[in-house]
């Protein structure tokens, strides 16, 4: 068996293999930005009416610090009061878990095929 | 045994490419410290605070033990590997070898995201400090940050490019003066000098865990910011004296050094800062060790905390420039990437066009976007990167095992660290999934197609046996 000879790639094929990246880089970033999906908002359930730090649940060492740093109880209440939500369904951790199970496999089973062709090659000069 | 020295002349640089030039061996361990140090220090000034914002001050401290607990263990398994596979690239070139082409791919990836996002957050917060410190020196006003990200991505591009010398002992010296500000924050609010400002108590009552238990878990996501960027200090290898000595030493001291100051910073921002305020890393503490230094009272802790945030977030982005470009290059010198890339510059002996094609992604990313997806997207190359870790060891020792070459350095516990780390990387993808979930399944899709882009179109251009560079014998099982 010959050894493998890599066909030289143009220069047009090179730039669109490049932007290719490029692309799918700014995509995976941006697209669920835009799209709203980033997740990671974090709400205020239940906004307060008239907010003083007591109702904003801080003691006094707590205010103090806050008004150290110029806040008041109204211009503190959203930082104060937002939570993150961590409800999830089941069907989503297990995707979750699938589509990273598959990801590691798909990687191993494709890179094990190719490492058998580099090792072939080097070591017994197929 | 084949006995592979490491610190060959014939190893050096591009030689085992066929190519002339190549990268100078100029880099001692203390480079390997900055490099690694350098590029994580930040971590402490900015980032790691959107832990506590997921589950409060003590999720954030559980967090950052275990997260150093797994930086532990990269560190372990990484000086083991690197120290025989001494080559730029880092763990990419790692994968090569040790796991296959496809999986090389990826590392190379994770390594170029990792580190081009890690930047653009850098560039994000030393253009919001000088926004602070445009308004504490009476500007009046919102002073525009863009013109200042810019010319920080650009200014250590031009560093990076012009030699590596002169880029890592740039790093030392603020990496040095960023460490002793955090120091001296903390002995000066501590009560050790002078009077204490510290008040956990008061400001954790009623907010020790306002998530509760799964908060925990979901601080670990973050919990990286602490470390991440440690793993860095393989990409000199090719570029380092005496590899076998010095990417050990470096790696194990630089992560020795940020258990310290990660623990140093929780106590001293959680301190002085609620737990909300610090939490919130975009509308509350960006930077919160300058934050707590603003509350202590003092005038020359403010400036000393400042300059620290704007020399650790240089050195981290410088780093950063270095790391990304080398893992960028040494794909593009095994045609993984178009090999355009991987040339080196004739008179500065960098790797030139990597450098210069990673600005502008890092330019949009840093003006695009929000720092905690910036940080996210780099937290999950990073995660990605660990989880490969432990399974590449387990494929090293089993492929060669430790009779079988030389080692720089072996690590104890075999296979313990590995499987450890696999756990934590789990309970850490469960953590960006508490939140984060659509970045993670992104993400993750973004390497899929990439991965059967490479093995059905792009691997085509790549040479079969070439790739292989080690003077390694042949791997069990083969």
């Amino acid at each position: 068996m010959a050894k493998y000879r890599a066909p030289i790639q143009s220069k047009a094929s090179q730039i669109f293999d490049v932007i290719f990246l490029v692309i799918l880089t700014l995509g995976a970033l941006f697209v669920p930005l835009k799209m709203g999906l980033s997740g990671a908002a974090k709400t205020v359930a239940e906004p307060m009416e008239g907010a003083t730090w007591e109702a904003l649940g801080q003691t006094p060492a707590q205010a103090a610090q806050y008004e150290a740093l110029g806040y008041t109880p109204e211009s503190a209440h959203d930082l104060i009061l937002a939570r993150f939500d961590y409800s999830f369904t089941a069907g989503a951790l297990i995707a979750m878990i699938v589509i990273i199970v598959a990801y590691y496999v798909l990687m191993l089973k494709f890179s094990e095929s190719e490492y058998r062709e580099v090792i072939a090659e080097k070591f017994d000069g197929k | 045994m084949a006995n592979t020295d490491i610190t060959s002349k014939e190893m050096d640089g591009m030689g085992p490419h066929g190519t002339v030039v190549g990268l100078l061996r100029v880099l001692g361990p203390a480079h390997v410290w900055a490099l690694g140090v350098g590029i994580v220090l930040v971590g402490e000034y900015m980032g790691w605070n959107f832990a506590v914002g997921k589950g409060g001050a003590y999720a954030a401290l559980i967090a950052c033990w275990f997260a150093g607990i797994l930086y532990t263990c990269v560190a372990m398994i990484d000086s083991e590997v690197t120290s025989t596979v001494a080559a730029a690239g880092g763990q990419y070139t790692q994968a090569k070898h040790i796991v296959g082409p496809l999986m090389a791919f990826n590392v190379g990836l994770y390594l170029t995201f990792a580190y081009t996002m890690l930047e653009a957050a850098n560039a994000i917060t030393a253009g919001y400090l000088i926004s602070v410190v445009a308004s504490m020196t009476g500007y009046a006003g919102e002073l525009d940050q863009r013109p200042f990200i810019i010319m920080v991505i650009m200014f250590l591009a031009w560093l990076n490019y012009r030699g590596v010398l002169a880029t890592l002992t740039f790093n030392l010296v603020i990496t040095a003066i960023a460490f002793v500000a955090i120091i001296v924050l903390f002995l000066s609010t501590s009560g050790i000098l002078g009077g204490g400002i510290m008040q956990h108590a008061a400001l954790m009552e009623g907010h020790e865990l306002p998530y509760g238990w799964i908060g925990v878990l979901a601080a670990m996501h973050f919990g990286l910011w602490y470390y991440l960027g440690i793993e860095g200090t393989t990409q000199a290898a090719e570029e380092v004296r005496s590899p076998a000595r010095a990417l050990p030493f470096g790696t194990l001291a630089g992560i020795m050094t940020l258990l310290i100051a990660a623990t140093l910073t929780w106590y001293v921002c959680s301190g002085i800062l609620p737990w909300e305020y610090l939490g919130d890393g975009v509308d509350g503490a960006v930077a919160p060790l300058f934050s707590a230094a603003q509350l202590s009272g003092s005038n020359a802790l403010v400036w000393l905390l400042g300059i620290g945030t704007l020399f650790a977030t240089l050195a981290s982005a410088n780093g950063c420039i270095n790391d990304a470009s080398r893992a960028w290059f040494a794909m593009g010198r095994d045609k993984y990437l178009p090999g355009w890339f991987g040339a080196v510059h004739p008179k500065y002996r960098t790797p030139y066009r990597s450098i210069i094609f990673l600005v502008p992604i890092a330019l949009i990313f840093a003006l695009g976007a929000p720092l905690d997806q910036v940080i996210t997207f780099s937290i999950l190359s990073g995660l990605l990167e660990y989880t490969f870790m432990p399974l590449n060891v387990i494929l090293f020792r089993k492929k060669w095992p430790l009779n079988s070459i030389k080692r720089g350095y072996e690590h104890p516990f075999h296979p313990l660290p590995a499987i450890v780390l696999l756990c934590l990387c789990g309970i850490t993808f469960f953590a960006v999934f508490l939140g984060y979930g659509t970045q993670l399944i992104a993400m993750i899709g973004f390497y899929i197609v990439v991965s059967l882009w490479f093995h059905f179109w792009r691997y085509r251009f790549v040479n079969r046996g070439t790739q292989f560079t080690m003077p390694w014998p042949k791997p069990q099982g083969y």
